[in-house]
């Protein structure tokens, strides 16, 4: 095919690649001011000006108060349980939702559809919904606020019930012969089957988890039951320096902002790589589309 | 098995007896299907019923029930609040913006992605430029805060360029381009996704007869490559209209102050900080959320409906 390219198609891939290039700079020299800032000294930072190209003033003072901030320990292990216990949740209910609309024989399941399909565009309002979590329901300063309320993601359910409506019929019959019920088909035959999208699922879900911090806020007034975006809140927003060193004291290091950010930041980072391959699976577009 | 069903053919009687049997067999299946129902009553469904309150005087001791109706009152307030002129254009102007810029911006850079043929340099734009997505408000809204402070990073670069060295973040003209740029920064290469896929199912065939019929590479790309992302763009269009009342309220929380509000304040933020601030008027700002999501619904039926008829393309 490609013989000769014209000089205007020359010019302009050299042209996108410095686009492309630069996109990568804009992107990740945040980021990376921020790694670096985290690893300098306060003082210097504070004096420095300009971009950071690496760290002034080189030390790990920074981290060292980081971990011993209770807050942040404390933080931190809330947000570990709500991540994993809440993601479990997620999983389990989005399966069996996306399992029950692939069935072909359930009666209602049109209306069972449009009663689910119907939230994503109607809901009650944000009032209403902490009215009802909080006073009808008594979840308040429970951790379960964070975890029962967006137990299923309707438009990640909807792609799960695309991608398990996608498996062969042939394979489940072969399962009913030998005598599974429609609970062993479930686990033994199609989540199996569905490794990507269910790996897509808990990167989504449990990022989403990772990341909260608006009904926490709205539900939890105990402070030992912050999760870890909370107290980042309360170190990085409203800048309160009690929150940001154990003793109390105003010693507020810029640096101490940013080992922050890395310290809490990284461990998504760290995961997000592995499951890139298989994000075009949970962003299907064809799947919103009844 | 399933299949072999024929339904329809079946006399009354045993199709009675067929939907019994269907029922006994089926029981995990209807015992998930409630827990599932369950889940939506309880978590959407009671908190739409819930939304009553917007036309009742709310009392917590008297509950949702035995509060006392009181018609569209709490409507008409909110369209003669003082703020009401200020919350309606900040929305839709903020909203306005950010679609205008972000949604084209998106498309463009999937398409230039696309034309990167090495595929390891490709793949590394991908990884680097998907990473804002994973994090979170708070981070992101705490380093924009550092960085548009006097000294901070961004207005030294402005500053660099000639402009005045402030914290940004207390004038109310700059608020729209903050927020609008930090969002398309945050979801450009996520969002970039879908149109690459969608890119990846155009038919090659398409471009090698366009170039035997001597079509250059701008008409290809125009005729060949919009016309087969113009589906997926409609359709991510649809949706985007449909939550226009509807932006990302956690950051403007984060990011506005009393200064700011006169460009960002929007009717989320003050359905909030009414409803659930000192204040706590639950009934009157219920009905503005309720008054929010009818706009809503309003724009994504009509974004549907005009969609239909230009394109033939539609959400149901």
């Amino acid at each position: 095919m490609k013989v000769k390219e014209s000089i205007g198609r020359r010019i302009f891939c050299k042209v996108n690649i410095f686009i492309m290039i630069g996109m990568i700079v804009i992107t990740a020299y945040p980021l990376i001011h921020v790694l670096f800032a985290s690893l300098s000294d306060s003082g210097a930072l504070l004096k420095h000006r300009g971009l950071l190209l690496y760290p002034v003033g080189f030390n790990l003072n920074a981290y060292s108060v980081v971990i011993k901030n209770p807050n942040i320990t404390s933080g931190y292990l809330t947000t570990i349980f709500v991540v994993v216990s809440g993601t479990l949740i997620n999983l389990f209910m989005t399966s069996i939702g996306a399992f029950v609309l692939s069935r072909r024989t359930l009666r209602g399941r049109h209306f069972l559809m449009a009663v689910i399909i119907i939230t994503m565009y109607v809901s009650g309002g944000m009032i209403p919904r902490y009215l009802i979590i909080a006073n009808t329901l008594h979840l308040k300063d429970s951790l379960l606020s964070l975890i029962l309320p967006g137990a299923i993601s309707t438009y990640n359910l909807i792609i799960m019930r695309t991608n398990f409506m996608q498996i062969p019929q042939s394979l489940e019959e072969a399962a009913r012969i030998d005598g599974a019920n429609d609970i062993s088909i479930l686990f033994k035959v199609i989540l199996p089957l569905s490794v990507p999208v269910l790996a897509v699922m808990t990167l989504f879900y449990g990022v989403s988890h990772w990341n909260a911090w608006f009904d926490a806020m709205l539900f939890l007034r105990e402070r030992s039951k912050y999760p870890l975006q909370l107290i980042m809140r309360e170190i990085l927003i409203s800048n309160s320096a009690s929150a940001m060193s154990d003793s109390g004291t105003y010693e507020i290091g810029e640096s101490i902002k940013y080992a922050t950010i890395i310290f809490t930041t990284v461990p998504i980072l760290l995961v997000y790589p592995f499951i890139q391959r298989y994000f075009v699976k949970g962003i299907m577009i064809g799947a919103i589309k009844g | 098995m399933y299949e072999l069903r024929a339904r329809n053919v079946l006399p009354n009687k045993k199709h009675k007896a067929s939907i019994l049997k269907d029922l006994r067999r089926d029981v995990w299946i209807y015992v998930l299907a409630a827990v599932v129902l369950a889940y939506y009553i309880l978590f959407h469904y009671l908190p739409m019923y819930g939304a009553v309150i917007a036309f009742k005087e709310y009392d917590v001791a008297k509950g949702i029930m035995g509060s006392p109706w009181v018609g569209l009152k709490n409507f008409k307030d909110f369209f003669n609040d003082y703020y009401f002129v200020r919350l309606l254009r900040n929305t839709l102007l903020l909203s306005v913006y950010n679609l205008l810029w972000s949604f084209p911006a998106t498309i463009l850079f999937a398409l230039l992605l696309n034309e990167i043929r090495q595929e390891k340099f490709k793949k590394v734009v991908q990884t680097v430029t998907y990473l804002p997505h994973f994090i979170s408000t708070i981070v992101v809204c705490g380093m924009l805060i550092d960085f548009l402070a006097d000294d901070g990073l961004i207005t030294q670069i402005v500053k660099l360029f000639g402009g005045e060295g402030k914290y940004y973040l207390n004038y109310p003209q700059y608020f729209r381009t903050i927020y609008v740029s930090s969002g398309i920064w945050q979801s450009i290469g996520w969002g970039s996704i879908i149109y690459l896929a969608a890119l990846s199912g155009i038919d090659t065939e398409l471009y090698e007869a366009a170039t035997i019929d001597g079509a250059g590479r701008l008409r290809q790309t125009w005729h060949i490559t919009l016309t087969g992302l113009l589906p997926t763009i409609v359709t991510l269009l649809i949706l985007e209209i449909g939550k226009l009342m509807n932006l990302g309220y956690e950051k403007i929380i984060l990011l506005y102050n009393g200064n700011t509000y006169e460009t960002a304040d929007v009717i989320s933020t003050y359905v909030y900080r009414l409803g659930l601030g000192a204040s706590r008027r639950y009934s009157y700002t219920t009905a503005i959320g309720l008054f929010n999501s009818l706009i809503n619904l309003i724009l994504l039926v009509s974004a549907n409906k005009i969609s239909k008829r230009l394109t033939d393309n539609s959400l149901w």
